[in-house]
């Protein structure tokens, strides 16, 4: 069933590029219906996957001489990244209710975009998740490119030569394992018990695991992050940090992991207390928390602040893949999905309800438009999402985050206490975010309340309430009861550790 | 000589000069009076129709036509029709493209001189004896460079024709030494009948450098660097339907060559039989000579890939861009063509050999797949180009700015063409480059293929660069003119009908590549 959110999002890719140019209205309402569609799809196959574990949709031969299937899958992991996939779809056609420019083929390459990204979560077959990987590139870059603001020809650029880039890696693994396991076969499981070399698998899983995490913001290959989440349209924002980031940890917990477990083992020497990649890149996602936290803290953009927070949050995301135990992954898994909604979430506030209407998201200007009075709505809707993306219990941030730092200590207490410093400094971006963006000291003069009364802000909308609501319901939701995600995230986690990964 | 089986052989090709014929007449005939776009119409259905009727009598079964001596001369079916159908197919649709373009008065020559080519085509890629390939060589030069020079009033054209013309008889120059080196050697001019000479004479410096020369010769034809340099100037040059036609059907038929060539002497070609203790002795004197050959391949290959893509960066003309990622993707098939089974020396040769043919046939599969569906991909892209040229005035990225409002079917085929030329999924692209590589892979084993396919496959990342950058313009940056680009209806069908195809055997590639499997059988 939760095939079918391929399906219709694709063809709804392709009739909404095909709909009238200059009538914005039946491209909005058709994206909307198409993405709650897929939501419905999603929640209705997540709840139908309680207590099942694999379940197999399709599988038939797609290109018999070299053994590739056309194989739709979902464990637990599948099944809750298809329902984040499934909220932030909604949420982002709400929030993209205003582009009124080529609204169609807006709605189209957003569609498509969404389409891949389902297909990535339900693939079983190695080389249909590449194709699926890749499919979602284009309208990336597109959606940037054209509705984008900073800098946005070099941001979707970037954003699209730096995934290509990562995508090329993975496709050199790819071929590799394909050859050096000499199976016929590319389905994951057949892969995973093709019995790859030790030795092949100790220079592979680098390779793919860098070529997957650069999507996933791993240090220091993050770069293309920040600007490229700041160029982006407010729903490409929201996407991109939400959904398009888990693609990449989605690929290296399902490829580079699943495929090169002993990827993983020790190299048998150890460099300042190095000895595996797993350390390594359990001290690039270390490095890459601290590093993001502190780079936010120092924004003057408020977009940039939440791009540079996304890098921060989705190091937890790789740090908790490198725990290699229970609780590390479950709290990554589901990390994956708090940090969808939340980064959502904050995107949405900064790019729509209040760039859209301010114009600028620079703090020294912000500071000077009262918009706590102005636009009590944006403001307290950042409050509860800055809370959520702090970590504070209640929200789903905690939960996950307290999982994946629980499992880094029993790994390696330095990781937890390390990684203690980005959630510190997590707490004060948010903090002087929220200072400098809506709650300025800084009283206005009888002139400028004259001047604001003069030029009020566009009222809020419904689609933006509607938006906000789903999302923060989403994350309070799973914070105050989290085992609506985890009595599927376990399940499927505990058979992942007990294949050795597959 | 037996003539019934000449006839019989060349069959297609006589359709196709019969076709050459009719149209002249036609055309300079009947149509004389008639209207330059009636009788651009009538020549290229004539055309279209001399392709059909040459398919229609393509012999599938192998059929070996014996010159005196009693070797092949040319053996047409079996590989050598799928090239075939492929050449007839692409010729057609270039000549399609014709309809809507007004750089000549003279359609019934040029439609009469791309049969022609395509005659050439189809005789090497059959030829089996260094003098057929010569003969079908020139046909196939001889007609490109008129074709090159077709649009008259061009400066531009005459300009690529004389330097097109120039390499191309210094590069045949090239080819025909090489070839006599190799006669002299072998004394044979019989593909087979050369490796078997050469494989128990042993290698020797003048073998290194025949098959220099040669390499030399055939690397023109197929733009691989460093014998390249006419490609930029010629594709800029020479009207649309003829640059597409130069880029498809030329680079299809000169593959095709290739491959023979590569099957008869880096893996051994011809009748295998007779004892197994003397099989097993040959086996191991060619292991011995041939393989280190195929080094020089590499080494064009991975200089194609590396400079055809590092300079189609820096280019503003569209034409040229498509001429420099041709060079880069005739070196990702040249991979193809450079890797084949080389023995250690240790264990049995024979069985080595045996073992490795099932392989190296998949290989020889995924080069055709490539080279076919790159072709029929570029017709794609000339036609864009040549509808915004003549709308816009020039090939500049630049005149593509807007195209999206301009015309919107073009923009989205032009997008369908890039993309799958960059190999994004699931266009056909991808999937030529997926299975080309694996299929190298699983031939060559050891570093250096892996090696050169990883590279291959990060020059691949470089590559969609500067496809978007005419993608981009397309599609994001703001026109400058808006008014409407109008596009002749065949045209927009044709090229509807490759962008279908490139979408449908992207989704399932495994039509074409049994199509294709089915005459390796």
């Amino acid at each position: 069933m939760l095939a079918w959110t391929i399906y219709i999002s694709f063809a709804g890719a392709l009739i909404s590029a095909l709909l009238p140019k200059d009538k914005p209205m039946p491209a909005r309402w058709f994206a909307l219906a198409v993405a709650v569609a897929g939501l419905g799809i999603a929640i209705a196959g997540y709840a139908a996957g309680f207590g099942q574990a694999r379940q197999v949709f399709i599988d038939v031969l797609w290109v018999p001489s070299m053994g590739i299937h056309y194989l739709l899958v979902a464990d637990g992991i599948s099944r809750v990244l298809v329902l984040l996939t499934g909220i932030a779809a909604v949420a982002g056609v709400l929030f993209s209710w205003n582009v009124d420019l080529r609204t169609n083929q807006f709605f189209g390459f957003y569609l498509a975009l969404i389409g891949g990204v389902y297909g990535v979560f339900l693939s079983g077959d190695l080389f249909l998740l590449f194709v699926f990987y890749e499919i979602a590139i284009v309208p990336k870059y597109f959606l940037i490119a054209i509705w984008g603001s900073t800098r946005r020809q070099y941001g979707a650029m970037k954003l699209v030569l730096y995934s290509f880039g990562g995508s090329a890696m993975v496709l050199i693994g790819l071929l590799a394992a394909y050859t050096t396991a000499g199976s016929h076969s590319t389905t994951l499981a057949d892969l995973a018990h093709a019995g790859l070399p030790v030795s092949f698998q100790m220079w592979c899983f680098p390779l793919v695991f860098v070529g997957f995490g650069i999507l996933a913001g791993l240090w220091p290959f993050h770069t293309w992050a920040p600007t490229g989440h700041v160029a982006a349209p407010t729903a490409a924002s929201m996407l991109l940090a939400g959904v398009v980031m888990k693609l990449g940890a989605y690929g290296c917990l399902r490829v580079a992991m699943g495929l090169f477990p002993h990827g993983l083992d020790p190299w048998g020497f150890s460099f300042i207390g190095i000895g595996s990649w797993r350390d390594v890149f359990a001290w690039l996602a270390v490095i890459g928390i601290v590093y993001g936290a502190l780079v936010a803290l120092a924004q003057t953009d408020f977009k940039f602040v939440i791009g540079y927070s996304s890098v921060s949050h989705m190091g937890f995301v790789l740090l908790g893949l490198m725990t290699l135990n229970q609780i590390g992954l479950d709290g990554a898994v589901l990390q994956m999905f708090s940090h969808g909604i939340i980064a959502g979430l904050l995107f949405a506030i900064v790019g729509r309800v209040v760039y859209d209407r301010t114009h600028t998201r620079q703090f020294a200007e912000l500071e000077t438009m009262h918009l706590a009075r102005r636009l009590p709505f944006a403001a307290w809707a950042f409050v509860g999402a800055g809370i959520a993306s702090m970590g504070l219990p209640g929200f789903s941030g905690f939960v996950a985050e307290l999982q994946v730092l629980v499992g880094a200590w029993r790994a390696n207490p330095w990781w937890t206490a390390a990684s203690g410093i980005g959630i510190i400094v997590g707490i004060a971006y948010i903090w002087r975010a929220l200072q400098k963006a809506f709650f300025t000291d800084a009283l206005p003069t009888a002139h400028t309340l004259e001047a604001e009364q003069a030029h009020p802000f566009s009222p809020i909308t419904w689609p933006e309430i509607a938006g906000v609501a789903l999302l923060g319901a989403s994350t309070l939701v799973v914070g105050l009861y989290p085992r609506i995600l985890l009595d599927q995230i376990e399940p499927a986690v505990k058979a992942l550790l007990a294949g050795g990964m597959q | 000589m037996n003539y019934v089986a000449l006839f019989r052989a060349t069959l297609p090709e006589t359709a196709l000069e019969i076709a050459a014929l009719l149209v002249l007449v036609v055309d300079l005939g009947f149509m004389r009076k008639a209207a330059l776009q009636a009788r651009i119409a009538v020549a290229a259905v004539l055309g279209v129709a001399g392709c059909a009727a040459a398919v229609a009598v393509l012999p599938l079964e192998r059929v070996g036509l014996q010159g005196p001596d009693g070797l092949d001369l040319l053996a047409t079916g079996g590989t050598a029709a799928a090239a075939q159908i492929a050449i007839l197919v692409l010729t057609a649709l270039t000549l399609l493209l014709l309809i809507d373009s007004s750089f000549t008065r003279n359609p019934g020559e040029y439609v009469a001189v791309v049969l022609m080519a395509a005659a050439g085509g189809l005789i090497i890629s059959a030829a089996q004896d260094l003098l057929v390939i010569f003969v079908g060589l020139e046909l196939l030069s001889l007609s490109l460079y008129i074709l090159t020079a077709f649009a008259k009033k061009s400066g531009k054209s005459a300009e690529a024709a004389i330097k097109y013309y120039i390499f191309g008889a210094m590069s045949a120059a090239f080819l025909l030494f090489g070839f006599s080196y190799f006669y002299g050697l072998a004394g044979s001019t019989n593909l087979w009948k050369i490796e078997v000479a050469i494989s128990q004479s042993g290698p020797s410096p003048l073998l290194f450098v025949a098959w220099i020369l040669v390499v030399a010769g055939l690397g023109f034809k197929v733009a691989a660097v460093p014998f390249h340099f006419w490609a930029p100037d010629t594709y800029e040059g020479a009207p649309a339907p003829a640059a597409a036609f130069i880029a498809s059907v030329s680079k299809v038929a000169s593959f095709a060559l290739i491959l023979t060539i590569g099957t008869n002497w880096l893996m051994v070609g011809g009748p295998i039989e007779g004892e197994k203790s003397a099989l097993e002795a040959l086996m191991r004197q060619h292991y011995q000579t041939w393989p280190k050959l195929g080094v020089i391949l590499l080494i064009v290959a991975a200089a194609s890939m590396i400079f055809g893509n590092l300079a189609a960066l820096a280019q503003t003309s569209v034409r040229r861009l498509i001429a420099y990622s041709a060079i880069a993707h005739a070196g990702y098939i040249l991979l193809g063509v450079g890797v084949f089974p080389a023995h250690s020396g240790q264990g049995s040769a024979l069985k080595f050999f045996i073992q490795s043919i099932g392989p190296y046939l998949r290989l020889n599969e995924a080069v055709l797949y490539y080279i076919i569906t790159y072709g029929l991909t570029t017709i794609g892209a000339f036609g864009v180009v040549g509808v915004v040229e003549r709308a816009a005035g020039s090939d500049r990225m630049d005149a593509f700015l807007g195209l999206h409002k301009r015309n919107p079917i073009l923009a989205a085929v032009l997008l369908v063409f890039f993309l799958s030329l960059a190999g994004i999924p699931p266009l056909v692209g991808f999937w030529a480059k997926f299975n080309l590589f694996a299929a190298v892979l699983a031939v060559g084993a050891g570093p250096i293929p892996f090696t050169l396919v990883a590279l291959a496959v990060a020059f691949s990342a470089v590559s969609l660069y500067y496809y978007l950058q005419v993608l981009k313009r397309a599609y994001v940056m703001p026109a400058a003119d808006e008014s409407p680009i109008r596009a002749h209806p065949v045209t927009l069908a044709v090229l509807l009908l490759i962008a279908a195809a490139v979408l449908v055997l992207g989704c399932f590639p495994a039509l074409l590549q049994s199509w294709i499997a089915s005459f390796f059988k």
